[in-house]
């Protein structure tokens, strides 16, 4: 099957690859990129583990090819902390306990970083909304929603 | 979980993927949100050899009113219906529907106009647009026709959409003063499809008397279905609660759903019946309130 070529701006820096039409974004990012925060759950669109923010927008990158990358600039988990300070959502999540096993983390940080970027005051019910495509199995989801009130109260100060 | 192989093209114009549309033949596949072909793709209930992706063609993402119509583009994503002031002012129906489709990192990839396209009974914008009495606008190198959404589902993920053409715009005439509309869903759970759904679009006169009414069915046949006996038995009458409890009677004997694992058929109908009276007076409330 012919390969295509791709550029994609992964975390600020500009990628080249050699692709199969079917390689999904995720194993692109996973394995040709070897960025392995973004995690494959559910691979059936259900569980937003995967969750990445494509030109401002999170997705499901386990639904979407890496061909339709091309030309975009995608943020995945690795690129929140900056100049070894993380990002309020990361602070959120560690201060708040938002997590137990983690494996929800990066698609949990993608969909808020998307979401917290149109809506800096959200109510509670926002949020909820918001998270309804990203599946936590051990926290119960409050301490995440707290997680996400924690890191909007901070981005509204004005960042970190 | 890997789908087959298949050539990927990526056309920067309209007429380059008509073009293309005619030269690979009817196996091509358009993708457009890719949120159902892809997970089709990866189960390998389809394994289209071409994929025709329109997504970088310009001009095709558009929510927009003019000369009597709403106007939703080919590329116009579900979360565009719902940040659109438009929508949230003027078409609370297709707030309603837009909001209850799968979950918020869906919406942002999947169109409004493939949720049509795609033919399937379970989708939700099917009878929101059969209640609005919309039509989709498609094109091919052969031309440009409009089809009434009232005739565009031809049977289980079918359409009367050819395989050299484009869905390219959904058109929902402007609903008239003291018109309201609603859409209600029973799922198990966020991003499920609907055990069933009713959506409702009516107008009434400062009286009370319905003007003109559309009822559309989802996940309750073969096709999404348009509820016509409703829509005549509600046109010209008094839009009381005995009017509503009839009227949800006849949507529920109007609806044709099977047993499966959301419930069984006798139970879906009486979903029907519950929701079409709450969708009712929802609408209802919303018209006398006016826009």
């Amino acid at each position: 099957m012919t390969k295509i070529s791709i550029s994609v701006k992964v975390n600020g820096v500009e990628r080249q690859a050699e692709i199969e039409p079917r390689l999904l974004l995720v194993h692109f990012l996973r394995e040709s990129l070897r960025l392995t925060g973004t995690h494959i759950g559910c691979d059936t669109s259900h569980c937003g583990a995967c969750a990445v923010v494509v030109d401002g927008r999170a997705v499901k990158s386990c639904t979407m090819f890496a061909a339709q990358a091309d030309g975009r600039d995608i943020l995945t988990v690795e690129g929140l902390e900056r100049d070894g300070k993380l990002h309020p959502l990361q602070e959120g999540f560690f201060q708040e306990h938002g997590l137990q096993c983690g494996y929800c983390t990066p698609g949990m940080l993608m969909t808020g970083y998307a979401f917290l970027s149109s809506n800096t005051s959200p109510t509670a019910d926002e949020i909820r909304h918001a998270i309804s495509g990203n599946l936590c199995r051990c926290t119960g989801y409050v301490n995440i929603i707290k997680a996400y009130e924690y890191a909007a109260a901070k981005l509204r100060e004005g960042g970190a | 979980m890997i789908p087959r192989s298949f050539e990927y093209f990526s056309p920067r114009a309209l007429d380059d993927a008509l073009a293309l549309l005619v030269r690979l033949g009817p196996e091509a596949k358009i993708l457009s949100g890719g949120q159902s072909l892809i997970p089709m793709m990866k189960l390998r209930l389809a394994s289209p050899p071409y994929l025709v992706d329109i997504n970088r063609i310009p001009d095709l993402n558009y929510v927009s009113e003019d000369d009597g119509h709403l106007r939703i583009g080919a590329l116009a994503r579900e979360s565009d219906l719902e940040t659109s002031p438009l929508i949230r002012s003027q078409y609370p129906l297709l707030l309603d529907t837009t909001v209850v489709i799968a979950d918020p990192l869906v919406r942002s990839q999947a169109t409004v106009c493939g949720n049509l396209a795609h033919g399937d009974p379970a989708n939700d914008h099917p009878a929101t647009m059969l209640a609005l009495e919309a039509a989709v606008v498609v094109v091919s190198a052969r031309g440009e026709r409009e089809i009434p959404v009232a005739s565009f589902f031809t049977g289980l993920f079918s359409t009367d959409l050819q395989p050299d053409e484009i869905l390219k715009e959904i058109r929902v005439p402007a609903p008239p003063p003291m018109s309201g509309g609603a859409y209600l869903k029973l799922e198990r759970k966020v991003g499920d499809y609907a055990t069933a759904g009713v959506a409702v679009q009516i107008t009434v006169d400062s009286a009370g008397v319905c003007q003109r009414a559309g009822v559309g069915l989802t996940n309750v046949g073969f096709t999404p279905l348009k509820a016509a006996k409703v829509e005549a038995f509600l046109k010209g009458r008094q839009l009381d609660e005995a009017a509503i409890k009839q009227a949800s009677e006849i949507a529920a004997s109007e609806s044709q759903p099977f047993d499966d694992v959301r419930g069984s058929a006798d139970y879906k109908r009486d979903v029907v019946r519950v929701l079409s009276a709450r969708a009712l007076r929802r609408a209802l409330e919303r018209a006398r309130g006016g826009a």
